[in-house]
């Protein structure tokens, strides 16, 4: 063991840290629910990747994985929970209901829980199997260590923002008189 | 086995029972709308009839039928006499209103609040008839034939989306 060292952009390396602990808030109101517990189950081990550890309060987690069937009235009721997530996180949308309100088309179905909060993976199926499952978190992982996910980009952009109205207030214009 | 029903009820109230039929086991008996909560006391109470249970109130909206256009379905049940049947009342559309059963049988409070909710069908002395699965901003009654299948009514979006 020659090197023992590596280096590496801060950022990347909270980026890898980040894409392995996630801690995930089930928002669960359908029958995927199952499913889901059958990924976080033994046999498919959602501990593998680092994401074994779900917490019921969306204020210690920061990846929403909207299992099921969103309605109109669920609608207020998911934002405020992504609301009261802390930065960064991520939203999962897990299952063809909240993908796109799946095969219900009627008064009450929300057409795709992306109508109120930014979903970053979208995981079709009725319910998806568990290999979907894992496919789509491994997807996410790829898309944190980019820095993709939704909050990340704003969170950049705030930044890119706050950082050009700093330099701005910088600049001393000469006074009108001389 | 619950023709016998159909019959004390044909005998006790002849001006209120519009018809029966049975088919099948299913004995169904229309009542008038004016008579109703009087029969379903009637039946609630009766020593031979006894239904002390009503498994469920809802209504149909019968759209483009000949005569009123809703119908409210009690479905009733003896849990001592281990027999049932089915009431059911015609209401207008221009006057959709019928007295409330919560005073014979307590447990159908939410079941009128979703016929309410999902029909429009007012109840009268029912104690706190609110919409059951609707919010409250939704316009209309979306189980009416007449409702738009795909009219959804948001609550809210996200910024941006159209």
């Amino acid at each position: 063991m020659g090197l023992e060292f590596t280096t590496t952009k801060m950022a990347d390396a909270i980026a890898w840290a980040r894409k392995f602990s996630l801690f995930t808030y089930p928002f669960v109101t359908a029958c995927c629910g199952m499913e889901y517990m059958s990924t976080a189950g033994p046999k498919y081990d959602v501990a593998r990747f680092g994401a074994e550890f779900p917490r019921f309060s969306p204020r210690q987690a920061d990846l929403l994985f909207i299992v099921g069937t969103i309605t109109e009235k669920m609608g207020p009721v998911l934002s405020r929970i992504y609301q009261q997530m802390a930065e960064p996180k991520w939203v999962v949308a897990f299952g063809v209901c909240a993908c796109t309100g799946g095969f219900y088309q009627n008064y009450n179905t929300m057409p795709g829980a992306d109508q109120v909060v930014p979903v970053d993976v979208y995981i079709p199926g009725c319910p998806p199997r568990p290999e979907q499952v894992l496919d789509g978190l491994i997807m996410l992982q790829e898309r944190i260590q980019k820095h993709e996910g939704h909050s990340q980009v704003r969170y950049r952009e705030e930044q890119a923002l706050a950082n050009k109205q700093e330099a701005l207030a910088q600049i001393r214009l000469p006074a009108a008189g001389k | 086995m619950s023709q016998k029903i159909l019959d004390r009820l044909l005998e006790k109230f002849p001006d209120a029972v519009l018809s029966t039929s049975n088919f099948r086991g299913d004995e169904v008996a229309i009542v008038k709308r004016e008579r109703a909560l009087d029969v379903l006391r009637f039946l609630k109470d009766d020593a031979e009839c006894l239904l002390d249970m009503a498994r469920t109130v809802t209504a149909i909206d019968w759209l483009g039928r000949d005569g009123d256009r809703f119908e409210m379905v009690y479905q009733l049940y003896s849990i001592t006499r281990k027999h049932g049947v089915r009431i059911k009342v015609p209401v207008p559309e221009d006057d959709p209103t019928i007295d409330t059963c919560t005073t014979l049988w307590p447990g159908m409070n939410w079941a009128e609040r979703e016929a309410w909710d999902m029909y429009g069908i007012k109840f009268r002395g029912h104690p706190d008839l609110r919409r059951m699965f609707m919010y409250e901003e939704f316009v209309g009654h979306p189980l009416r034939k007449d409702y738009p299948k795909e009219k959804r009514q948001p609550l809210i979006r996200r910024e941006g989306m159209v």
